[in-house]
């Protein structure tokens, strides 16, 4: 070989060479690379004395992957840590609340007055944007500042990947890849970040799935819409030494019931549009490690709680300008958000929820974090509720769960608007930004909206069925 | 550390190599050295990269973690490195995504060192990727690491024999106690300078009909392609009917991938959008 070979050449020899290697090259490939490895790592490793006779990790892992306690196990931590969350946080949430809405707000609306500032410009500024970032600050903060640091501790202990094994053959079972089960727990904590995780799926098929129904993994944005709910109208149901335990029942069953839609949906798609076997993997159960705890508390605050908390400010922003602009504008008699609800009441109660719910969704599409408190913004609004609230389209932090009850029932709400609210939070349309995700990552349009309406029409039907249901079982 | 309490003479000796390091986060934009953090999944590829270059790369314990390529740079006796952390990878043979991207970038990306992050415990399962890797590349660093889980479960790893069957330097590290890492340091500054040389294994078991073919044909795309840095592996996966690669060489892709060292940008998927995970 004097000259320079051309490309056609090299294919040439390749095609006369693979007559010789045969077909079987791959293999006896492999097993020399593993007779190798073998043998390297025999002789480099060697075994101090006898292996203990207790072995902490498979004693935890009998307990944690068992075929009847596993999922009691899992049951058991994931409302223990609800519990921990909604009782930790309701005392800082107030504090929060006190400092920036009761006490800051005043007295910038005071200093708007000193310089003399228009009122729409007062209104819109203050009112509008100010207030729904102090609402988000106040709300969501807390939460996320104990949940993501548990949810950390155990991820760096090493129970995500127990979790995925205990759902893997649930999920083969519906046609789809076992790895969606870590995709999904990533869903429980953002959507976004858990659509790009999918891609330590091979196949695009099973990868579509998984990026489909990562929606039913409930998203930090829509923990504090269900644990508000939940604390307010379930857990008000029963004896106050039980709320908080009972709230967190009910968050977890939402979650559940989000996890068994994602079962239901992946196999619905891979009967229908993606069909197609499941494929095998392996997953790895990496041993326990203790958890650094300091370190870790630190992290999830800096990494996750502040970057998430960061996203709903910017998003409430123009949200809490929209809010003020809607209600403020009038046409005829009525302001663009009464003539919404007013127009949609019809559809919204044959679902179970309100013209109120339908268009604080519409105007929370870029984020699902500013769902509640626009909802009691309009709710105010649309109630003309005398004494609360400070006014048109002002979004407000109530003193207390008491007061904020007392708003919901002057806006005519019952305990199934309550229960359907918390199932259309789990079943609804991805946000702006995870929709931007699927995009960017499947790079269809397509599949980007189906990924958006399936739940939106899900939702809908899931709402319908139980207000129908609901409302039979009432008048009988 | 104190600068007041810790002498001048110190600092300068080589053997102090922690006061050597100067950790640049993301701040890179000149850089003498290109490394690359490869292994298995979850065996603390993120958590060495972390000590490395001061950055938070979110670390957890679940394969899988990583799924995009994350960079950052450390300075280390007055040389700049950037350092490339790649999603685990159990094998270079593999086609999903994630693990693409740790394969194209040890193949295309010509790192001028490749550490290669193996979890003790799991030994010979992780020497599998090492032994690949070694097909491809010779400047290899072996980064022993979770010695301490290694300790705890009554293994004892004799790094030195490692060391002389792979034909490349073993560094034994507890990356989350930072144990080793200035070890580590060291001797990838050694490997990248030429001070250490690598004399990788060659597989052993290999059929010799086999190494025959894919000498001869490696000499033949090496004679098509002179500047490609891993005719070896091209070869091979010729042998073995991989046709995303005959495409390449039919086209003459291979030839520009080979040209500029960094158009392992177009052959990788999307840049993960800015969210919190």
């Amino acid at each position: 070989m004097n000259s320079r070979s051309t490309p056609e050449q090299v294919l040439a020899a390749t095609d006369a060479m693979r007559w010789e290697t045969g077909a079987n090259l791959h293999d006896s490939l492999m097993e020399a690379i593993y007779t190798d490895a073998a043998r390297i790592a025999d002789r480099a490793v060697s075994r101090s004395g006898t292996r203990p006779r207790f072995d902490l990790d498979r004693s935890i892992d009998r307990l944690v992957t068992s075929r009847w306690l596993g999922f009691p196990f899992m049951l058991f931590l994931l409302t223990a840590v609800f519990w921990v969350t909604i009782e930790g946080a309701n005392v800082p949430s107030g504090l929060l609340a006190d400092l920036l809405v009761d006490t800051i707000h005043p007295a910038l609306k005071g200093l708007a007055a000193a310089i003399g500032m228009p009122w729409w410009l007062d209104g819109l500024l203050i009112d509008g944007i100010y207030l729904a970032m102090a609402w988000v600050v106040s709300v969501m903060l807390p939460p996320m500042a104990i949940f993501f640091p548990i949810f950390t501790l155990l991820e760096d202990f090493g129970y995500l990947p127990r979790v995925a094994f205990n759902l893997d053959n649930l999920y083969k079972r519906a046609g789809a890849h076992g790895k969606q089960s870590l995709t999904m727990a990533m869903g429980f904590g953002c959507n976004a970040a858990a659509i790009v995780s999918t891609r330590v799926i091979d196949s695009p098929r099973e990868r579509l799935i998984a990026i489909i129904t990562n929606n039913f993994a409930l998203c930090n944005g829509r923990w504090p819409t269900q644990i508000l709910i939940a604390s307010i109208f379930i857990g008000g149901l029963v004896p106050a030494h039980l709320a908080g335990l009972v709230s967190a029942a009910a968050v977890v069953s939402v979650a559940i019931l989000g996890i068994v839609l994602s079962f239901i949906v992946s196999w619905a798609l891979s009967n229908t549009i993606l069909k197609g076997e499941a494929s095998a993997f392996s997953l790895e159960l990496p041993p326990y490690r203790p958890p650094r705890i300091l370190q870790t508390i630190y992290t999830s605050v800096i990494d996750r709680t502040l970057i998430v908390l960061w996203r709903a400010v910017v998003f409430a922003v123009p949200a809490g300008a929209v809010i003020w602009l809607l209600a403020n504008i009038e046409i005829g008699s009525l302001s663009l958000a009464e003539q919404f609800i007013e127009n949609t009441s019809f559809f919204a109660i044959l679902v179970g929820l309100n013209g109120v719910i339908l268009l604080a969704y519409i105007i929370a599409i870029p984020a699902n974090e500013i769902v509640v408190p626009t909802i009691l913004m309009l709710t105010v609004l649309s109630a003309r509720l005398a004494g609360v609230g400070e006014g048109a389209g002002v979004m407000f932090e109530l003193d207390s769960e008491a007061a904020t009850a007392a708003v919901f029932q002057a806006g005519g709400w019952t305990l199934l608007t309550a229960v359907n609210l918390m199932l259309f939070s789990l079943v609804h349309n991805p946000c702006s930004t995870t929709l931007y995700t699927i995009y960017k990552e499947t790079k269809s349009a397509k599949w980007t909206a189906i990924s958006a309406l399936l739940p939106v029409a899900m939702g809908f039907s899931l709402c319908f069925l139980v207000a129908q249901v609901w409302r039979l079982l009432e008048a009988g | 550390m104190s600068a007041g309490a810790t002498p001048l003479a110190c600092e300068a000796c080589p053997a102090h190599h922690a006061g050597n390091l100067i950790k640049l986060g993301i701040n890179m934009s000149k850089w003498d050295y290109v490394v690359a953090l490869a292994g298995n999944p979850n065996t603390g590829k993120s958590t060495v990269f972390n000590s490395l270059t001061g950055l938070r790369q979110h670390t957890g314990n679940w394969p899988g973690k990583t799924v995009v390529r994350a960079e950052g740079g450390f300075a280390y006796q007055g040389m700049r490195y950037k350092l490339v952390d790649l999603p685990g990878t159990y094998s270079l043979l593999s086609t999903s995504s994630d693990e693409e991207v740790a394969r194209d970038f040890l193949l295309f990306g010509r790192p001028d060192v490749t550490a290669i992050v193996v979890d003790s415990t799991r030994l010979e399962r992780n020497l599998n990727l090492v032994l690949q890797v070694l097909q491809i590349t010779d400047r290899v660093v072996v980064c022993l690491n979770l010695i301490d889980e290694a300790r705890r479960h009554g293994l004892k790893v004799d790094e030195r024999r490692l060391a002389r069957d792979l034909g490349v330097p073993v560094v034994p590290a507890a990356a989350r106690r930072g144990e080793g890492i200035s070890h580590l340091i060291q001797t990838i500054s050694q490997v990248a300078g030429g001070q250490v040389k690598c004399m990788p294994h060659r597989l052993q078991s290999e059929p010799p009909a086999l190494k025959r073919a894919i000498d001869q044909l490696t000499s033949r795309v090496e004679s098509a392609f002179p500047d490609l840095p891993n005719a070896r592996w091209v070869a091979l996966r010729l042998l073995e009917g991989d046709r995303r690669i005959a495409e390449a060489v039919r086209s003459g892709e291979l030839g520009t991938l080979s040209q500029n060292s960094f158009s392992v940008d177009a052959i990788q998927p999307p840049p993960a959008l800015e969210t919190p995970s």
